[in-house]
C-alpha cells in the first residue's frame, strides 16, 4: 500500500478543466463534497441500524436488562418508530448538531466532542506540522542523494517505521521513557495532557510536557509517507530539462534546487498530504487511547469498549466529515498555488 | 579575434557510451557556426560541455578556451559566472526548458539579478528591453509558460538568452518543434540580434539546409566526431564526406532537377555511441566504402582551401593518427 | 518440425509466453536486494506458521495449566518470558502468527479481489454504471478507512470473519482505481477489438484478455495490501475488536496492556509480538515494492 497508494496519485492530481473558470470549479468542489457529505451521513446512519441484530441489545452487550428498560432504551433512540421515519429523524437531527445522547456518559454527544476537540486538534496539529515538515527535508534529501547511503537509510527507516504499529510505538516509548527503563529515568509523564494545579505559563509547559511523547509517536509513524510521496515527486521533475536551463543560468546548485526543483515537485505532492489525513485519524485514534490524551481518539476507544453506539457514530460522522472536508480544502486551494492548472 | 577555441574534446558517459570523440572547432566572435548531424550524434552533448553542464561522472577531456580561459580547468565559482554572462544557450523545446510554475519575466530577470547584480526595478526594465526586441509586449512578462505558443515561448528563450550580453549564444535546436512559418521568424530574429551586437553564434541543427541559410561555415558531425567542415553553402551544396552528400541529400533542394531522382537519405540506424563499429565509423553505412575503411580510422584532412573532411578518398590528412 | 507444428496449440503458445514471462520477472526481481530479503523473510515466517502445530502445538494457548507463573522475565527455560497467566511468550508469539497471517491473507485477498472487480468491470462498462463505480470509489478513497473498519467490527459479532469482512470491505478503492487504469490501457490495445468482431463477449474479454494482463498488477497489490491488513488486524484485536477466542499478535499486545505490563515496566511481554508484526509488514511491503518496480519502473518506488 505504501508505494502504490503514495506514487499514483501525484500522477493524478486532480486538476480543473482549463477554461471553465475558477468559481466553477469551487461549484463543482463544492457540490461534489455535499454529497460526500451526505454519503457519510447515510452510512453513518445505515451502519448502525441495519447491520445484524438489536442494537440495544449490542449496547447492554449481554448484561441482564429487563424488557421494561429495553423498551425505554427502544424509544430513547427512537427504534420503535418505522426505518424511514427514524432515517429523517436521524437527519434532521444530524443536520442541526443534535448527535443523540451518549448511553455511557448520558450527556449529549455533541458536547462530548466539542470538549474533546480542542485537545485532538493541539495533538494532531502539532504532530501534522511536525511530519509534513520532517517527511518533506527528508524527502527533498533523499531525492537529491539518489542512491547514494544517505538515501537508503533514509527510505529504509522510513519504511521500517511506517511498518510499525503507532500503538506498540507508543507503549515502547511510555516503558523507555516515562516509566523508566534500567539507568533511563522516567523523563515524561506516562500519559493525559496535564498534571492539574497549574495556571499560566506553568501550564502550558506542563501540556507540551504532556504533549512530547504522543507527538514524537505519531511523527514516527506518519512522517515516512510524506518523505516516500516527495521523494518520488522531486524524482520525477529532477529530470526536467528547466533544470537544466537554471543552471545554464548560473545558479548554484542548492538554488537552483530550493527555487526551481523544490517548489514544482512539492505543490502535487500537498494534496497528497491532505488525501493522506484519513490515515492519520487511525493514528491518532490509537496514540490518544495509549497516552490516555482527552480528545477525539480517546472518546472512541471509550466509545468502542461499552459499545456506547450513539457516540461511536457521532464520531464516525465528525471523523469523516473533517477528512472530507480538509480534502475539498485542499483541492480548492491547490489551482491558487499552482498556475501550471488552468484557473 | 577567436572567441571560442574547442581542442580535442572528448566526453564520455557514466555509462560507458563515448558521446564525444576528439572535436575541434573555433569560433570568431561576430561570426555564426552551424553544427549538423542526426540525432545521438553528440551534438547536443558538445553543447553542455561547452558549460560543464553534464551530468555528475561524465569525463570530458581536452579543452575549451573561451576567450583563452580553459572552462574545463576553472574553478566551479568561475564556471558559474562564465554561464550565461559569457555564454548562453537557447535550448530546444522550449516547453520544457522553462519552469513552468515562473512566469516568463521572473525567468528572465534571474540571470541578470545573478550575473549583473542589478537591482529589481532595473532588472525589470531590462526584461521589458529584451521582450521588446524579440518582439513580445511588456506586458508578456507576466505570463507563465503555458499561456504562450510555441513561437513565443522560443522568443522568451531567445531574450533570456541575451540577457546578460554574452560574448557567445549557443542555440540548440532553436526551431525543431515549431512550424515551418514560426521556423523561419525564429531564424530571422537570431541572425538579426547577432549581426546586430557581434556575438558569436553556435548552431545546432540536424537541418543542414537551416544552417547552410543562417551560418558562415558548417561543421558536420557523426558518432561523436566532426567528419566534415567548411565554408556554410560549400558544404551544403558540394559536400566532400560522403556522409555529408547523404545528409545534404536528404533534403531535397527545390527547383534542382536532379535532386528529385537521387538517392536520398541513408541506409541503416546511427551508431551506438556505447558500441561503435571499428575504423571509419561511418563504414557499413557509407556508399563508397573501400576494404581498409573497416580498419584504419580517418581524420580531418584538407580538402581544399579552407575545407576538410575525415574521409579516404579526400587529399592528403592534416593530422596524423596519434 | 512437422509435431512441433501440430503441437503448437493456441493454449501451448500462451502456456509457453507465459512460462517465458515468468522467467524473465524472476530475473529482473533478483536484482532487487530488499526484495529478496523481504520475500525469504516471507519463506520463514510463512514456514514458522505452518510448522505451528508441530513446533509448538495448540497447548501453548491453554489458560489452566500454563507452564510457568504470571508475568516472569525472560529465562533460559522462557526465552522471551512469561504472559499474565504464565503462558510460554515465545510459543504463543509463534501461534499468533497463524491467526495473524491468515487474517492478513484473507482480508488482503478479499480487498484485492472486490478491487480488481469494480477496477474491471468500471474499465470494461463505461458510462453511467462506471462513472457511478469510480465516485463511490473516490469516496471510499478519502474515507479514514480503519474508522470505517472500527465502526463495522463494533456493531458486528466478535469473530475472525467479522475482522476479515471489516477489513475487506474499506481497504480495497486503491485496487480498483489501479486495475481500472491497466484494463482501460489494454482495452485500447487493437486484439481486443479483434477479440470482440470475432463475436467475443464481455465476459470473454474480461476474463481471457483484460483478466491476465491485470493479474500481475493485482499481484502486486495483494503483497502491498498484507502488509496493510496484518497491520490493521492488529489494530483491531488492539483495540478490543478482534476474537477474544484466538491468539494473535495484536491480542497479545492487548493482554500486556491490561495486564499493566506498561507501568510495571515488563517490556518483554509488549517487544516480541510488535517486532512480529512491523517485520511481517515490513517484509510484504519489500516485496511488493519489488514487484512492483518489476512491473512498472515508471513508478518510480525503487529509484
Amino acid at each position: 500500500m505504501v508505494s502504490e497508494a503514495v506514487t499514483a496519485p501525484v500522477a493524478r492530481a486532480r486538476r480543473p478543466r482549463t477554461g471553465t473558470g475558477y468559481p466553477r470549479y469551487v461549484a463543482a468542489k463544492a457540490g461534489g463534497a455535499v454529497v460526500s457529505l451526505l454519503a457519510v451521513l447515510v452510512t453513518g446512519f445505515f451502519l448502525f441500524r441495519l447491520i445484524p441484530g438489536d442494537p440495544v441489545k449490542t449496547m447492554t452487550g449481554g448484561r441482564p436488562v429487563s424488557a421494561e428498560q429495553l423498551a425505554a432504551y427502544r424509544r430513547e433512540f427512537g427504534l420503535d418508530l418505522p426505518l424511514w421515519h427514524q432515517f429523517t429523524d436521524y437527519c434532521g437531527k444530524a443536520l442541526t448538531g443534535d448527535l443523540g445522547t451518549s448511553y455511557q456518559f448520558r450527556t449529549p454527544v455533541i458536547d462530548k466532542i466539542t470538549e474533546a476537540l480542542p485537545n485532538t486538534l493541539l495533538l494532531t496539529g502539532t504532530a501534522f506540522v511536525l511530519y509534513t515538515a520532517l517527511g518533506m527535508w527528508l524527502g527533498t534529501r533523499s531525492a537529491w542523494r539518489h542512491g547514494k547511503l544517505g538515501d537508503r537509510l533514509n527510505t529504509g527507516l522510513a519504511l521500517t517505521l511506517y511498518s510499525v504499529p503507532s500503538f506498540w510505538l507508543g507503549l515502547l516509548l511510555i516503558i523507555v521513557f516515562a516509566v523508566g527503563l534500567g539507568p533511563i529515568p522516567g523523563l515524561f509523564p506516562t500519559g493525559g495532557m496535564e498534571s492539574g494545579g497549574k495556571e499560566g505559563f506553568a501550564y502550558v509547559v506542563d501540556v507540551a510536557h504532556h504533549l512530547v511523547l504522543p507527538v514524537i509517536t505519531l511523527v514516527a509513524v506518519e512522517y515516512g509517507q510524506t518523505l516516500l510521496v516527495t521523494r518520488s515527486a522531486l524524482l520525477d521533475e529532477m529530470g526536467s530539462d528547466y533544470l537544466t536551463t537554471a543552471r545554464a543560468k548560473g545558479l548554484r546548485d542548492d538554488l537552483v534546487r530550493r527555487r526551481h526543483a523544490v517548489p514544482n515537485a512539492l505543490l502535487p505532492t500537498v494534496t497528497l498530504v491532505f488525501v493522506n489525513l484519513g490515515r492519520t485519524v487511525a493514528g491518532v485514534i490509537l496514540v490518544e487511547t495509549v497516552f490516555s490524551w482527552p480528545g477525539l481518539g480517546g472518546l472512541f476507544y471509550q466509545a468502542l469498549s461499552v459499545p456506547d453506539l450513539p457516540l461511536v457514530q457521532g464520531l464516525f460522522l465528525v471523523f469523516a466529515s473533517a477528512v472530507i472536508v480538509m480534502n475539498t480544502l485542499a483541492d480548492l486551494i491547490y489551482p491558487l498555488l499552482d498556475p501550471r492548472v488552468g484557473r | 579575434m577567436t572567441l571560442l577555441e574547442v581542442r580535442d574534446l572528448t566526453v564520455t558517459y557514466p555509462n560507458g557510451a563515448a558521446a564525444v570523440r576528439g572535436v575541434d572547432l573555433s569560433l570568431d566572435s561576430g561570426s555564426k557556426l552551424g553544427v549538423a548531424g542526426e540525432s545521438g550524434c553528440g551534438k547536443s552533448t558538445l553543447a553542455l560541455a561547452l558549460l560543464r553542464l553534464l551530468p555528475a561522472g561524465t569525463e570530458v577531456g581536452g579543452e575549451i578556451l573561451l576567450d583563452g580561459e580553459d572552462v574545463l580547468k576553472m574553478r566551479w565559482g568561475q564556471v558559474r559566472a562564465v554561464r550565461w554572462a559569457g555564454a548562453s544557450i537557447v535550448f530546444q523545446g522550449a516547453m520544457h526548458s522553462l519552469n513552468p510554475v515562473h512566469r516568463v519575466g521572473d525567468q528572465i530577470a534571474e540571470p541578470i539579478l545573478l550575473h549583473g547584480g542589478a537591482g529589481a526595478a532595473a532588472a525589470r526594465k531590462r526584461t521589458g528591453e529584451l521582450l521588446e526586441q524579440v518582439g513580445l509586449p511588456t506586458a508578456r512578462a507576466r505570463a507563465y509558460p503555458h499561456e504562450l505558443s510555441g513561437g513565443q515561448r522560443q522568443r522568451v528563450m531567445i531574450a533570456m538568452a541575451l540577457a546578460c550580453d554574452p560574448k557567445l549564444v549557443i542555440a540548440d535546436e532553436p526551431t525543431t518543434a515549431l512550424d515551418v512559418m514560426i521556423q523561419a521568424q525564429i531564424l530571422r530574429l537570431i541572425e538579426q540580434l547577432v549581426s546586430e551586437q557581434e556575438l558569436g553564434l553556435i548552431m545546432i541543427s540536424h537541418d543542414l539546409a537551416v544552417l547552410a541559410d543562417t551560418c558562415d561555415r558548417l561543421a558536420v558531425m557523426y558518432a561523436g566526431r566532426v567528419v566534415e567542415e567548411g565554408p556554410a553553402r560549400a558544404v551544403y551544396e558540394d559536400a566532400l564526406h560522403p556522409y555529408g552528400k547523404a545528409l545534404s541529400g536528404a533534403f531535397p533542394r527545390i527547383g534542382d532537377p536532379a535532386s528529385r531522382f537521387a538517392p536520398r537519405g541513408l541506409p541503416g540506424d546511427p551508431p551506438d555511441p556505447s558500441d561503435l563499429p571499428s575504423g571509419c565509423t561511418f563504414h557499413p553505412r557509407c556508399p563508397v566504402a573501400l576494404d581498409g575503411c573497416e580498419v584504419e580510422d580517418q581524420w580531418l584532412r584538407e580538402g581544399a582551401p579552407g575545407r576538410r573532411a575525415a574521409c579516404v578518398h579526400v587529399g592528403a590528412a592534416v593530422r596524423s593518427t596519434t | 518440425m512437422t509435431t512441433d507444428l501440430v503441437r503448437a496449440t493456441p493454449r501451448r503458445l500462451a502456456w509457453q509466453r507465459r512460462r517465458r514471462s515468468a522467467v524473465r520477472f524472476w530475473k529482473q526481481y533478483r536484482t532487487h536486494r530488499a526484495g529478496l530479503v523481504g520475500l525469504a523473510a516471507l519463506v520463514l515466517f510463512a514456514l514458522v506458521a505452518l510448522t505451528a502445530p508441530l513446533t509448538v502445538g495448540s497447548d501453548v494457548t491453554g489458560v489452566t495449566d500454563a507452564p510457568g507463573n504470571p508475568l516472569e522475565a525472560p529465562s533460559t527455560e522462557f526465552p522471551l518470558g512469561t504472559d499474565r497467566f504464565g503462558r510460554d511468550l515465545l510459543g504463543l508469539v509463534v501461534w499468533g502468527s497463524r491467526v495473524s497471517l491468515l487474517v492478513g491473507l484473507l482480508a488482503a485477498v478479499l480487498s484485492v479481489a472486490i478491487g480488481a472487480v469494480v477496477g474491471i468491470t468500471a474499465g470494461h462498462f463505461k458510462g453511467a454504471y462506471a462513472t457511478v463505480l469510480m465516485r463511490i470509489t473516490d469516496w471510499f478513497l478519502v474515507m479514514p478507512t480503519l474508522v470505517l473498519a472500527i465502526a463495522l467490527a463494533t456493531v458486528m459479532s466478535r469473530s475472525l470473519g467479522t475482522v476479515i469482512l471489516a477489513i475487506g470491505v474499506t481497504s480495497w478503492p486503491t485496487t480498483a482505481r489501479l486495475v481500472r487504469a491497466q484494463t482501460l490501457a489494454v482495452e485500447s490495445r487493437p486484439y481486443i477489438e479483434r477479440a470482440k468482431a470475432l463475436g467475443g463477449g464481455h465476459w470473454h474479454v474480461m476474463t481471457r484478455h483484460v483478466l491476465p494482463n491485470v493479474m500481475p498488477l493485482v499481484l502486486a497489490q495483494t503483497t502491498l495490501m498484507i502488509s496493510s491488513s496484518v497491520l490493521a488486524e492488529a489494530t483491531l484485536a488492539f483495540l478490543g475488536l478482534g476474537d477474544p477466542t484466538v491468539i494473535s499478535w495484536g491480542g497479545l499486545l492487548q493482554d500486556a496492556r491490561e495486564a499493566g505490563a506498561v507501568s510495571a515496566g515488563d517490556w518483554w511481554y509488549l517487544v516480541p509480538p510488535g517486532i512480529a508484526i512491523a517485520v511481517v509488514a515490513l517484509t510484504f511491503t519489500l516485496c511488493g515494492r519489488a514487484v512492483e518496480s518489476v512491473l512498472n519502473p515508471r513508478l518510480g518506488v525503487a529509484r
